[in-house]
């Protein structure tokens, strides 16, 4: 189970996140919507455990363990992991590098398996991310994903900047990698997806969703009809349902 | 042809003139501080009898010693003396230079042709101190199937070790060299003087690798020149990851034939105390002629000048130099040098240098697959010195990676 508390995060000296409250159990896939700059990477960027994300205040529990302390490579062997949405070329570091490190080690057929099942065998032995297209950038960090086996899956956009073909695709490996085939109470992995567009809840069992507006959640419920509201009245519907929240209270 | 005897007075004039002129780069070396001659050393003949501290520095710069496995030949020069020779393959020829100048009169034609005998006080001193070296030819057709390795070992302290090597690929030959240079010299110092020229006959090929393992008291002051006829490739792979005191070289290749091509790449890593001012040149006077310089280059603490230099002067040759360069820690020093010079129309030369630290944002993707900090570094590191080498034999790869990986240690 994730578990985060009154979470109260700075970038740069200034307040991006203020108070999130959120709750995953093991096996649920939530998603969080918010118009760009409401925070919704930072969060998870956070729960990954990016140094430049400053934790002010509140907390973050991952399998009942207080993970507000440690460092991103410990919440990675932890089993949270995460797509990037724009992720880095490192050159000379080819992607058969990057899925062997995540398979712990395991380097051969194990690494093939997992690169044929995302479409990406040609890519082995090139440099990670270099020269890729958008599908390939998802495919590649699914793909890494997959081999890592994460608890906590966070998906960072992992549709934007994809076309109709790789969506399928994308849409297969999050459901293997969520394991949407399995009964929830059979489920090892549990997912947190930020969709822009919301294309991806054709894809995945989402359980809940929230919109995160100016770095407070502003609603939490069914994914569907949070997205039909986004898609008739806009985010600026939102925002103001928040405000005017804030000042009920 | 050249008569040996009459070219030798007019070169010997010649290094006698330039016996003081200084290189055009690098710390001034005085030549007085070091001793010109060497004992004659045996001729060994079973390298395994060689002492196990010799042997393991000669492995460490690719040197296989046991029986020569997987070499079509071996050289190895002791101080002056070549100790050992051998070749292994019908076809190619491997000798010192001083049995190649008797064996082959017409060897003088191309004795200080692609090198100037007085370039500097260094060239000078080689021709004016002859001491040995190794000629490594390939016959018209041959083609190594294994690569040549050869071995020059400085042993004597204070010594400047002379050495002279000419590497002839005659027609449609292909010869594959890897050279090891090593020294047990640690406490006093050393210089080594090496002069190569390298002759690529028309639609010839020489891939040669050259790995450097010195001592924090030795100088270096290579002189290569490089020329290719047409159709003809050089390929030339440089690593030196070990201390030096003071390391000079610019290797200059001539494309002078049609369609010649020249690939350089270099790795450098250069730890504190040492200084390396190194580059490729490379001149492309023929149609079509291609290049490609590459250099990557890390400081822990020495003193890096990374130079290059291209030149165009014929029409629809292409050439592309490209410097990285990482700073890891303390106060080094990074100087990336590229120059392009274009004499024509319809020429397309590039460059792009980049010096800096480790992305920290790169780290932390690894990070986020759940290696620590200093496993996520050391991928990094070694991805930046992996330089994936058009045309090098996976054999040849296999080798190169292993002299990288061999050090990579001391980085970390």
């Amino acid at each position: 189970m994730l578990d985060i508390k009154e979470l109260t995060v700075e970038v740069e000296d200034r307040e991006i996140l203020h108070d999130i409250n959120l709750t995953i159990r093991t096996g649920e896939t939530h998603v969080l919507f918010g118009p760009n700059g409401s925070g919704k990477t930072t969060l998870i960027m956070t729960i990954m455990g990016f140094p430049k994300y400053k934790v002010t205040k509140g907390s973050i529990l991952f399998q009942g363990k207080d993970i507000t302390g440690l460092t991103l490579d410990e919440r990675a062997r932890l089993g949270i992991g995460m797509s990037f949405q724009r992720p880095p070329v490192v050159r000379g570091v080819k992607t058969r590098d990057m899925v062997t490190a995540c398979l712990k080690g395991q380097d051969g057929e194990a690494v093939t398996q997992m690169a044929e099942k995302a479409d990406l065998a040609d890519f082995l032995e090139r440099d990670i991310n270099y020269g890729f297209s958008g599908g390939e950038l998802k495919r590649s960090e699914l793909m890494q994903l997959m081999a890592q086996k994460p608890e906590l899956a966070l998906l960072d956009e992992p549709e934007s900047g994809v076309d109709l073909v790789n969506i399928v695709l994308i849409g297969q490996l999050i459901n293997e990698l969520l394991e949407k085939d399995c009964p929830i109470s059979m489920r090892k992995c549990m997912g947190l997806i930020i969709t822009h567009t919301g294309h991806i809840l054709d894809y995945v069992n989402a359980r809940t969703g929230y919109v995160l507006c100016e770095g407070r959640i502003g609603c939490e419920g069914d994914p569907h009809e949070i997205l039909a509201t986004i898609k008739e009245k806009g985010y600026g519907e939102c925002i103001r349902c928040i405000i005017g929240r804030r000042l009920l209270r | 042809m050249h008569n040996r005897t009459t070219t030798s007075e007019v070169d010997k004039e010649k290094a006698k003139a330039a016996a003081t002129k200084p290189a055009s780069f690098g710390e001034d070396i005085n030549l007085e501080d070091y001793v010109s001659s060497a004992e004659e050393l045996p001729y060994e003949s079973d390298l395994s009898q060689l002492p196990p501290q010799t042997k393991e520095q000669m492995t460490q710069v690719g040197v296989v010693l046991d029986g020569s496995r997987q070499r079509s030949g071996t050289i190895i020069q002791m101080d002056h003396s070549v100790i050992h020779s051998l070749a292994q393959q019908e076809g190619i020829e491997v000798m010192s230079t001083n049995q190649a100048l008797a064996k082959h009169d017409w060897l003088s034609d191309y004795w200080w042709q692609a090198v100037a005998v007085d370039a500097d006080k260094y060239t000078a001193h080689v021709e004016l101190h002859q001491g040995d070296g190794y000629f490594i030819r390939a016959l018209p057709g041959s083609k190594t199937i294994y690569p040549v390795q050869a071995c020059l070992y400085l042993a004597k302290n204070k010594l400047a070790q002379n050495v002279h090597n000419i590497i002839i690929a005659e027609e449609n030959s292909e010869l594959h060299i890897i050279t090891g240079c090593a020294t047990s010299v640690r406490e006093e110092p050393g210089l080594h003087l090496g002069v190569s020229e390298f002759y690529v006959k028309k639609g010839a090929k020489i891939i040669f690798t050259m790995i450097h393992s010195w001592t924090p008291n030795i100088a270096v002051r290579p002189r290569s020149g490089i020329i290719v006829e047409e159709d003809g490739l050089f390929l030339s792979n440089y690593v030196i990851m070990k201390p030096v005191k003071s390391l000079q070289m610019y290797p200059v290749a001539r494309c002078v034939g049609k369609n010649a091509t020249v690939r350089f790449n270099s790795i450098l890593v250069t730890p504190p105390g040492s200084t390396m001012d190194v580059g490729s040149k490379v001149f492309l006077n023929a149609e079509g002629a291609r290049t490609e310089i590459i250099s990557r280059v890390i400081t822990t603490g020495g003193n890096i000048i990374a130079r290059g230099y291209i030149e165009g002067s014929a029409p629809e040759v292409k050439g592309h130099l490209e410097c990285r360069g990482l700073i890891l820690q303390g106060e080094g020093l990074i100087h990336a040098i590229p120059e392009l010079r274009g004499n024509l129309a319809g020429i397309d030369l590039s460059h792009e240098a980049a010096v800096g630290k480790i992305a920290e944002e790169e780290v932390e993707y690894l990070m986020a697959r759940g290696l620590t900090r200093t496993e996520a570094t050391a991928t990094i590191i070694r991805g930046f010195l992996r330089v994936d080498i058009e045309g090098l034999p996976p054999q040849l790869n296999v080798e190169l990676q292993r002299a990288v990986e061999a050090s990579e240690q001391d980085l970390m």
